[in-house]
């Protein structure tokens, strides 16, 4: 088995001895879809095909900066941690299995929001669409994993747990994942495109309806990505596990 | 040939200064023991030597190259700290993960069997007891055949028993051939598995030799008596008073009870003994500070 699916294989074990963890990261937005999804726009196909592609971007968000940023901050306190660093791999088949870990964990996060969305909303999407839909989710979980991990490697986990919380709820609702494409406030409207959630969402509404996402704000999706990834990239380099001074 | 290597090396965090131009070499099939009280720079230098961290100057070698790449590290052993174990894991999880990383490991029933964990596989390691962990911890050093094993304090906290299990198995894998690395604060430890010991002091080496020659070159013993009050004696490097007895450390004990009799010291209950290498090696970290003033 390679190196990379031995580390995932590894942290997966991890997630599915505690699956409380799991719950925490498909919560929100499970509970999202059904207190404000499911009673105001479940009657309308549309409306609720663009709300519940808002709320896959949300658990999409939530389960990577969190299992990152504060799973990471966590891992690194861990004196397991620089042991690892001791064995003969460099990083990247650690970093590879914990992002396949990643991903596994994001798409069982949505499984609720989905099932919600099918059996209580009018929401539809075609077969292509939802195919779509899952390559999507795998490309937008770019930029927020990079935020997570640039979290998890600068801070220590209880600054990490502050700050992802932080920044997780500006990002979710001035993205506009609370409101509809055209339907936002005036000022959410105003910031959303520089934010990496608006084009994130403008992705999967693209994938899955027939919107056109709108040029800013994949443009500034694609800054954001090389912003966070040097951002981690510097976090990780300059780690060498705990810092005291 | 040479395994591991320090030369010059220093290493700060801020100010403080851990580690102060050491060297430090070990060389296939030896058992070097890293000896120094807490804060002594031993696991600073420990962690320089497995990779986990830069020197901040010199430079450190390991299997002939730098040991931030992966590639020096694959004929390496090193032990988590035994509460670092994944504790939803289980041992048998635990020891296929390390193994993966190596091209030829020991099978996993060979390795548990050795270290007396073979019917705790199927267990998770946080419901292990203390001695069955730090043993695990032990074995992952040994799962992929190194040739050098580097052990940070393998044995503290264990009772007697589970102390000298581990001490047989460092002894099995030396008498094969391989080298170790121990660094421990327990002397009885280095004095019972080093051939060569290693004295840190306050970030520098202060003594490179084979037990019995650092026991020699020291060459302390410990005088003890009772008195109320003490002159300042020439040769005494270290003074301590402990359940009214002052005890002194010096390295010509002949000259000490010369000078206590010629000073008309009131003294009872002399007593002269040769020094554990605790005390000599307390004796020389001690000789690295400011005399110590006569209590």
């Amino acid at each position: 088995m390679p190196l990379a699916l031995v580390h995932a294989r590894y942290h997966l074990l991890e997630i599915i001895r505690i699956p409380v963890a799991v719950v925490g990261s498909a919560f929100f937005p499970a509970a999202a879809m059904l207190f404000f999804v499911v009673p105001f726009a479940g009657d309308d196909p549309t409306g609720a095909t663009y709300a519940t592609a808002a709320m896959v971007t949300f658990a999409v968000m939530s389960a990577n900066i969190f299992q990152y940023g504060v799973g990471v901050a966590e891992d690194r306190d861990q004196p397991w941690n620089p042991y690892t660093r001791t064995l003969p791999t460099g990083p990247a088949p650690r970093l590879t299995g914990r992002i396949l870990a990643g991903l596994v964990l994001t798409y069982v996060s949505m499984i609720p929001v989905v099932v919600i969305a099918a059996v209580a909303t009018e929401a539809r999407v075609s077969a292509l669409q939802f195919l779509l839909g899952l390559g999507a989710v795998a490309v937008i979980s770019v930029p927020f994993t990079l935020l997570g991990l640039a979290i998890g490697y600068a801070l220590p986990s209880k600054a990490a747990i502050v700050v992802a919380q932080v920044i997780f709820f500006p990002l979710a609702f001035g993205g506009g994942l609370l409101s509809g494409p055209d339907d936002a406030p005036g000022f959410i409207k105003a910031i959303a495109p520089y934010l990496p959630t608006r084009g994130a969402v403008e992705l999967i509404w693209a994938a899955v309806t027939d919107f056109r996402p709108g040029t800013l704000s994949l443009v500034m999706l694609g800054v954001w990505v090389l912003v966070l990834a040097a951002a981690a990239g510097w976090a990780y380099r300059r780690d060498e596990g705990r810092r005291f001074t | 040939m040479i395994l591991a290597r320090a030369e010059q090396v220093s290493r700060r965090y801020g100010d403080v200064l851990a580690l102060d131009r050491v060297d430090l070499t070990v060389r296939a099939g030896e058992l070097v023991g890293l000896l120094g009280p807490n804060g002594a720079g031993k696991s600073t230098l420990i962690n320089l030597l497995v990779g986990l961290r830069r020197p901040s100057g010199g430079r450190v070698e390991l299997c002939g190259g730098d040991p931030r790449d992966p590639a020096s590290r694959r004929q390496l052993g090193v032990t988590p700290q035994e509460t670092g174990l994944p504790g939803t894991l289980r041992v048998g999880e635990v020891v296929d993960f390390v193994s993966a990383h190596f091209p030829d490991p020991v099978p996993r029933g060979e390795l548990l069997d050795r270290f007396g964990l073979a019917d705790q596989v199927r267990r998770q390691t946080g419901g292990l007891s203390g001695g069955q962990r730090r043993r695990l911890a032990v074995a992952l050093a040994f799962v992929g055949r190194p040739r050098l094993v580097v052990l940070d304090e393998p044995t503290t906290g264990l009772d007697v028993e589970a102390r000298h299990a581990l001490w047989d198995a460092i002894r099995g894998f030396h008498a094969d051939g391989g080298a170790v690395l121990l660094s421990s604060h327990y002397l009885e430890e280095v004095e019972a598995l080093a051939q060569r010991v290693v004295v840190i002091g306050h970030g520098r080496v202060l003594a490179d030799d084979s037990v019995a020659a650092i026991r020699g070159m020291v060459g302390v013993r410990r005088v003890s008596l009772v008195a109320d009050d003490l002159p300042t004696l020439p040769g005494v490097v270290a003074t301590e008073r402990a359940d009214g007895r002052v005890h002194l450390l010096t390295t010509d004990a002949d000259q000490l009870v010369r000078d206590l009799v010629t000073d008309g010291v009131a003294f009872r209950d002399l007593e002269v003994r040769p020094t554990s290498l605790e005390e000599a090696f307390l004796a020389i970290t001690a000789g690295d500070r400011p005399a110590p003033t006569p209590a």
